[in-house]
């Protein structure tokens, strides 16, 4: 029945403090050229430590082995489909990797003088354009190091404006459906949130907005498509709605990927958004992390933007500090280019044809799976979805089957769960985002399992409900983990 | 195109069983005024091989060849193979957040790991699965340090990094967090304990200091602390240069510790990806933002680790929680992790005591401006010429001088930081100091 | 299953009332809602609270939730024996798993509160 995976073995590996004995070394250093110091003169006599404690000794094989042990324990978007929904795990290309590894970019010191940092702000100063161009938006910085980062920095030029404006206003406005990251950032910010419950249908409740929206509120933040998948159709009216207040809208991009070449945030009212480089541009999640959150934003919100900014100075690239509006640095240095190199190198593969085919494969996916399990699994929102399709789990609930057992039985599958119990405003929910990257057959399959499932949770509930079974690992124990927190190794004890 | 893996027959196929005739017909539902009426202005896509040629022509536009003694926040420290060896392999490069346990082991394993070596490094309890970067941890523990003492002021020494410092106002402007800024003794590079004392009030949250400081001087980190503690407030301390760990006592005074990992084989990379941390004690574990890994059990009794302490987070605790943060640098905690396993207990030790000698013996040469004990940093006065002249003679001999001070510290104008590593060769300082030499002094 | 000499909130806590003294916890039903508690964070003692006011959250390992207070008046004792074992909200709400008891500052509010034999019809209604 489960013809995608089969049971292979995996070394068992220890930790690296229990591998260790003492003496053992995985270094050489080079002969020091110069006379060494002495530390305590140095330094002061109680500012040298002894040793560290407990600190890892082990030989080069060791090293190498350990870690190779420990990443055949993790699934990869390399090992195959990884649907989580909102996430958009699509194919890392390796050429990414080596491009972002050659050494005059690699080695690229922040602070080196900028006549010899010429191709590194040429690099950035492409990707600024292009995002431009993809988003219709008339400026972005590429400072943000991650989508709330972006979030944080794209409302914090909101609340400039507005404050230079002559007040920056007391609320943000955020539907229901939203990411949590959106409401955690307004509070950074200083805002106060208040939540829209969207309509029957799933979407932003227009006139909702239109009565809530007052002289208090400083901004709507959206989704769109939104966390159901599903195409804000009333977006621009919500637009209107804002600015006729004074109110701006900041949209959330996570889900960009239904969107490149197909429509842009820019020509829909949308005021500041975010990008994540590591969903719709390709560069690795890694584990969960690094990514990169460049916002780009509409005239009216450029003089505001973090300092430094690329300008052009006769033929040169140069790094603007003197920028009196702008609401200061998010962090050190320009952001992170080595993010950036790799999604540069992303649109320049695809090229302006061939990233809009990457959404019409991305929307054309989640539309199909949609399609054949729909006879399977509870659709509780009707609208046309696009990059993503949200069903729940009312039918197998019947059966004492929840999401959270549906995703744990497609592990033995040989998949990485889809988003589990998200968004919010769908009970149970399955979320599900396939990505361009999947081919027919592997989509195929995927389906086979979630159907096969269903019919599990009907005949034999309790299978599905102990998966998974096939992983190294079985379910894992999270209460205990949260009720005696052991968070670092403490010797023997472990 | 190559990343995309239908044919157009399975493309048909799938259009059928969805009912459509054509791809745009995905996209019928959109409202028209929103739809991008034209294709998108960019270039078609090239190969492979052109796009490895497009960065290599503008990596030739940036600095090649050249030895730099730069510092300040990013450092020139050699990479082991091991640590690009490990962090290539898909498992870990493709891999999303490990939410899924079952099949996340190695990356959580890993992390455990890395939570556990920086707690040995540091001295303190807990650390967290890492942080965007050693900028953005500064005002994710001020902020802390306000949950935890309930008041609301930060003040932090003139000498942390100029650009952390940016960062800290720019967030606590809009958490209605007042800063204040204390200064460093101009003889020695070290805090001024007196004005710290001067501006500490019942309200100070957090007392915010840096060592090796932005001067590279050993801090009075132990002095600092006692008039935080006194005045009730949390000392945060923070590390912008992790290799001196590998020789530094930990500080025992530090309620928090914030800083910067890119020294373990994170490259320079023009200023990110990098990773920060934050460390605290067990009874702060609550407030610690970002992820955390914890060990558990699997229901068949073998060890295994799992994100725990979650409802800290946006995703749970949405405006409530303890900080907007969603990723961690987890890839690049991974290098971390491999860095710190490769050279373990001794080569840390090592590897700090031949960055001790280098900085020593460069300067020698050329007499450091602050008296405070140095690590691998230090800050020379010139003479006769500006920093920015002399840094365009070294230019001339492939030399990448040092920091200009004069950018941050106006009173320090006639200034540079520089900064020796493992990596800098004699020759070359022995170059840089000639030609510094008739300037300093 | 809910105690007679309780009375019980909308939000699911209960109070049982000695002389001027509240004793406070979360009912059987909110438990099993929440799932297995690994975290109470409780008020300090001396603090005072106004009826609705936050009594400081439970959490479970994916979700916190909110404790209002029953009843106005003053913290006079808090469950320390929570801190440790958490998961007597989870085997004794009713009992063990109390959380605070206050000096209740306006007896008449506990008239306001709903009796057993209403909290059961209310928890009914709300499946």
């Amino acid at each position: 029945m489960i013809h995608n995976v089969r049971t292979h073995i995996s070394q068992n590996e220890a930790l690296l403090f229990e591998r260790s004995s003492p003496g053992k070394r995985a270094y050489q250093l080079p002969e020091l050229d110069v006379p060494p110091v002495d530390a305590l003169a140095a330094l002061g006599a109680g500012n040298v430590r002894a040793g560290i404690d407990g600190f890892p000794e082990v030989s080069e094989v060791e090293a190498i082995r350990h870690f190779t042990r420990l990443s055949t324990w993790n699934y990869a978007i390399d090992h195959g489909m990884y649907p989580l929904g909102s996430c958009t795990m699509k194919y890392n290309p390796r050429v990414n990797e080596l491009v972002a590894r050659i050494e005059g970019l690699a080695w690229a010191h922040p602070y080196q003088p900028e006549a010899l940092a010429q191709g590194s702000m040429e690099v950035m100063a492409r990707l600024e354009a292009m995002l431009a161009e993809i988003t219709g938006m008339d400026a972005v910085t590429l400072q943000p190091s991650a989508g709330a980062h972006g979030e944080l920095t794209g409302i914090l030029l909101i609340r400039a404006l507005l404050e230079k404006r002559g007040d920056p206003r007391k609320k943000i406005l955020v539907p229901d459906s939203a990411h949590g990251t959106n409401p955690a950032t307004a509070a950074i910010a200083g805002y106060a949130v208040e939540n829209i419950k969207s309509t029957e249908t799933g979407l932003l409740d227009v006139s909702a907005l239109e009565r809530i929206v007052d002289q208090d509120v400083a901004a709507l933040m959206v989704t769109n498509p939104n966390t159901l998948g599903v195409f804000e159709e009333n977006i621009a009216r919500a637009a209107e709605i804002l600015h006729a207040k004074g109110a701006m809208l900041y949209m959330d991009g996570a889900n960009m990927n239904a969107l490149v070449g197909i429509a842009r945030p820019g020509d829909f009212g949308v005021d500041a958004l975010h990008l994540n480089l590591h969903k719709t541009f390709s560069t690795p999640h890694g584990g969960g992390g690094p990514g990169a959150g460049p916002v780009a934003v509409k005239k009216a919100l450029e003089p505001f933007l973090p300092v430094p900014r690329l300008k052009r100075s006769g033929k040169r690239w140069a790094w603007d500090y003197k920028r009196k509006r702008s609401i200061g640095r998010v962090r050190a240095f320009y952001g992170n280019f080595g993010v950036l190199v790799r999604a540069l190198a992303y649109i320049l593969a695809h090229g302006g044809p061939g990233l809009r085919n990457a959404t019409v494969d991305a929307v054309m996916n989640a539309v199909y799976i949609r399609k054949r399990l729909e006879p399977y699994y509870d659709l509780p929102y009707g609208s046309p979805n696009m990059h993503e399709v949200v069903f729940s789990d009312a039918r197998q609930a019947a059966h004492g089957v929840r999401t959270g057992d549906i995703a744990k039985r497609l592990i033995d599958y040989g998949f990485h769960p889809y988003t589990v119990s998200f968004p919010l405003i769908v009970h149970g929910a399955l979320m599900i985002e396939p990505t361009e990257t999947e081919g027919k057959a592997e989509l195929d399959s995927f389906i086979d399992a979630m159907i096969s499932i269903a019919k599990e949770a009907e005949t034999d509930p309790q299978l599905v409900k102990n998966a998974p079974y096939n992983t190294r690992t079985s379910r894992v124990d999270e209460v205990s983990a949260a009720r005696k927190p052991v968070l670092r190794w403490k010797g023997g004890e472990g | 195109m190559r990343y995309l893996p239908k044919s157009d027959s399975e493309r048909r196929a799938m259009m059928d069983a969805c009912g459509i005739d054509s791809p745009e017909a995905l996209f019928a539902h959109l409202p028209a005024a929103a739809r991008l009426g034209r294709a998108l202005e960019l270039p078609a896509g090239i190969s492979e091989y052109e796009i490895v040629d497009y960065f290599r022509r503008r990596a030739a536009e940036n600095a090649n060849g050249y030895a730099s003694f730069l510092g300040a926040g990013a450092y020139n420290h050699f990479r082991p193979v091991l640590v690009d060896a490990v962090a290539s392999r898909g498992e870990f490069l493709t891999s999303y957040t490990p939410y899924q346990a079952e099949i996340s082991q190695g990356v959580l394993t890993a992390i455990f790991e890395f939570q556990t070596m920086i707690c040995q490094l540091t001295g303190m309890d807990v650390a967290n699965a890492s942080m965007y970067d050693g900028s953005t941890a500064v005002p994710e523990a001020a902020m802390m340090a306000a949950r935890l003492t309930g008041k609301g002021k930060a003040l932090v020494a003139r000498s942390v990094h100029p650009e952390y410092r940016e960062v800290l106002y720019t967030y606590a402007k809009n958490q209605g967090m007042p800063v204040e800024e204390f200064g460093y003794v101009p003889e020695t590079g070290t805090l001024d304990l007196e004005d710290l004392e001067r501006k500490i009030d019942g309200l100070t949250a957090a007392v915010i200091v840096q060592s090796p400081n932005f001067f590279g001087v050993v801090d009075q980190v132990k002095a600092a602390g006692e008039i935080a503690h006194r005045s009730g407030a949390l000392l945060v301390l923070i590390f912008t240069e992790a290799v001196s760990l590998g020789i530094l006592e930990p500080q025992a005074e530090a309620d928090i510790v914030a800083g910067e990992l890119q020294s373990f084989a994170i490259s320079p990379s023009y200023g990110g990806p990098f990773a920060g941390i934050i460390a605290t004690r067990e009874k702060h574990v609550r407030q610690i933002p970002g992820r955390l890994v914890g060990q558990t059990t699997d229901s068949r009794g073998n060890r295994a680790f799992c994100l725990t302490l979650s409802t800290r987070e946006q995703h749970i605790r949405r405006e409530r929680a303890t900080s907007n943060i969603c990723t961690n640098q987890a890839l690049i905690a991974l290098m971390a992790t491999v860095f710190m396993t490769v050279y373990g207990k001794q080569g840390l030790r090592e590897l700090a005591e031949q960055n001790l000698a280098k900085a020593h013996y460069l300067a020698g040469k050329l007499k450091p401006r602050f008296a405070g004990g140095f690590f691998n940093e230090f800050a020379v006065r010139l003479q006769g010429k500006t920093p920015e002249e002399a840094n365009k003679s070294l230019l001339k001999k492939k030399i990448v001088g040092g920091l200009p001070l004069g950018r941050f510290y106006p009173e320090l104008s006639d200034s540079m930081l520089l900064c020796a590593t493992e990596m800098s060769r004699r020759p070359d300082m022995d170059a840089l100091s000639e030609i510094l030499g008739l300037a300093a002094r | 299953m809910y105690p007679e000499n309780f009375r019980y909130t909308k939000e699911h806590e209960w109070v049982l009332v000695e002389g001027d003294t509240g004793t406070i916890g979360i009912t059987d039903h909110a438990q099993e809602e929440l799932g297995d508690i690994v975290y109470v964070d409780l008020p300090k003692i001396g603090a005072r609270i106004e009826q609705g006011g936050s009594l400081g959250s439970v959490e479970s390992v994916k979700a916190v939730s909110d404790i209002y207070s029953p009843a106005g008046g003053e913290v006079t004792d808090v469950n320390q024996a929570l801190a440790d074992a958490p998961e007597k909200l989870n085997t004794d709400p009713h009992g063990d798993g109390w959380l605070v008891k206050i000096r209740l500052s306006a007896p008449e509010e506990i008239a306001e509160l709903m009796t057993a034999a209403d909290y059961r019809k209310y928890v009914e209604a709300e499946k």
